[in-house]
């Protein structure tokens, strides 16, 4: 049985106790809202797009340690990166998340602290944690291409 | 006789599971009980040596698997004290009883301009079948308020029951464990001229039940929340008020005769039950039956407040401020279940610590959103205790709860 410290690395305790890029955007940012309809978890992203960048991203919402910190580490790795970086490490987390198939996608850009949660993955049930504010995201991504 | 829970343990095979050395703590019986030896063995023998479908053939053995399907029936009827047997209609779950009652009741007797009022601490299957409805037909919902303490608030009854058709509400609430007056609801919604219908899904595993002293005109409720296997709930009807409405579900079974130019309907309760029903679950049900009667419901609804007072004592003792328990202190008007907020620590990683020590809890809304957002939260922690569970447990949960704030103090 896998221990507390494989899921609960001090780095995700720490963007859990300091969340970064917290808050909202008025618009013209655009604004998407995700729900964990297994938990009650509730994840609200604000994003600004300008010159195919992200170039500002907030986060707010209530919810346990793990999508918490998974918001906060995907905030601080997205912000002032152009579309195309964001969508690949979209995908890159969702694949080390196992929930996409296939070929390994580009692997170049760093994943960082975002490292830190492939422990989640010896905990099933927590996969969907972890990867709520990524496609809550992955939405405020495609409004703003609209 | 005092109530000898290690004797009721050794009854339940499960419980004697041990994960990475260390016991099952079951606290997740509001969700879904464990399952007795009686109930295993009941369903198991049934398949390895009576197997048959019901109803449709000559054969001997047809005939006496309708007979112990049937027998299940009776069980039932008496285990809530129905008048009739017939009036019990098996279903898939409560939920689906529910739903029964919202769609033939209601496309029968809910137009526009009625009312239908519920109350906010019921879970998703009393709220969204009616909504459902509604939007169908247009009537609108009314909602009866909580106090402080999680009770409901019966300030206003009058006021919201004038005009209203139904009064559909749980026996006891699954979040807050508050055991509502059900008799005295039944009484002041008849005075307005609407039915009753009681979600029992919390209180029948756990109390005695007596429709008939409640004058209730609907009962739903489900067998694997009381000891008995899933796949199979019930509906309690008033025979007039079944033999009124439309059917639910159509298919095999439920017809007298069938022509191309339409159907007519099979008596009671087979007008209900379309297409073939869940016999072995039937079977373990009536078992479950037999054995919850064997130990009887009183005396497992006072093993249900001495463990009650004791986690509220414990936890009180052990946390302090620490620890927020939604409802009622009062264990004479609240059941086992307990949903409780543990210093800043989401439950979901509560829980997570928990399993740990292989402490099983529900974290999360409870299919309750609507109470969820009343309480301030969008998650609680919740301990529910059953028959077979000790003040060991409790014991092991303070303990578990203990390791989970040293781990998350912010």
């Amino acid at each position: 049985m896998p221990g507390l410290e494989d899921l609960y690395r001090e780095i995700i305790l720490d963007h859990y106790k300091s969340p970064r890029n917290r808050g909202s955007l008025e618009p013209p940012a655009v604004r998407a809202e995700g729900h964990n309809p297994l938990c009650g978890d509730e994840i609200e992203v604000f994003i600004t797009v300008e010159d195919d960048k992200v170039s500002d991203i907030k986060i707010s919402g209530q919810g346990c340690s793990i999508s918490q910190s998974s918001a906060s580490m995907m905030s601080a790795a997205i912000k002032g990166k152009p579309i195309a970086d964001v969508r690949a490490l979209i995908s890159r987390f969702k694949h080390m998340m196992s929930i996409e198939e296939g070929e390994v996608p580009d692997t170049s850009a760093p994943l960082g602290d975002l490292e830190a949660l492939q422990g989640v993955v010896k905990f099933p049930v927590r996969i969907k944690c972890a990867i709520l504010s990524w496609n809550t995201l992955a939405e405020a991504l495609d409004i703003a291409g609209e | 006789m005092s109530y000898d829970v290690q004797k009721v343990r050794d009854d339940f095979p499960v419980l004697a599971e041990v994960i990475n050395g260390k016991p099952l703590v079951y606290l997740d019986s509001a969700n879904s009980s464990q399952k007795p030896v009686a109930v295993i063995n009941a369903m198991a023998d049934f398949m390895s040596h009576e197997y048959s479908p019901t109803n449709r053939s000559a054969y001997h053995m047809a005939a006496h698997a309708t007979d112990l399907y049937e027998g299940a029936r009776t069980k039932v009827a008496k285990f809530i004290n129905a008048p009739h047997a017939h009036e019990v209609v098996f279903t898939k779950n409560a939920t689906e009883s529910l739903n029964l009652v919202a769609r033939a009741w209601g496309s029968a007797n809910l137009n526009k301009g009625d009312v239908v009022l519920l109350t906010h601490m019921e879970h998703h299957a009393n709220i969204v079948p009616w909504q459902m409805m509604a939007a169908e037909r247009g009537f609108s919902i009314r909602w009866v308020p909580l106090t402080s303490d999680g009770l409901l608030d019966l300030s206003d009854l009058d006021t919201l029951l004038t005009g209203a058709k139904a009064f559909s509400f749980t026996a006891m609430s699954n979040v807050l464990g508050t055991i509502n007056p059900v008799g005295e609801l039944v009484a002041a919604a008849h005075k307005h001229g609407a039915i009753a219908i009681v979600d029992g899904c919390q209180s029948v595993p756990h109390m005695p039940t007596d429709v008939q002293a409640w004058d209730a005109d609907f009962l739903a409720f489900s067998s694997h929340k009381m000891v008995g296997p899933t796949g199979i709930g019930m509906l309690w009807g008033r025979e007039a008020l079944l033999d009124a409405m439309p059917p639910f579900l159509g298919g095999g079974n439920m017809i007298a005769d069938v022509k191309l130019e339409g159907f007519t309907c099979a008596e009671l309760p087979a007008k209900y039950e379309a297409g073939t029903q869940p016999i072995i679950e039937a079977i373990g049900l009536g078992a479950a039956v037999d054995y919850l009667t064997g130990i009887g419901m009183q005396n497992i609804r006072q093993h249900e407040i001495e463990i009650t007072q004791y986690a509220l004592d414990s936890l009180t003792h052990r946390f302090g401020d620490d620890i927020v328990i939604h409802g009622s202190r009062d264990v004479s008007v609240r059941g086992a279940t307990l949903s409780f907020a543990y210093k800043d620590v989401h439950p979901h990683d509560v829980s997570q610590v928990l399993d740990q020590t292989n402490v099983c809890v529900r974290a999360g809304h409870h299919c309750a959103k609507p109470l969820m957002r009343l309480l301030g939260s969008n998650a609680t922690v919740r301990a529910s205790l059953y028959l077979y569970n000790t003040n060991q447990e409790v014991d092991a949960l303070c303990d578990a709860l203990s390791a989970a704030g040293d781990f998350f103090t912010l």
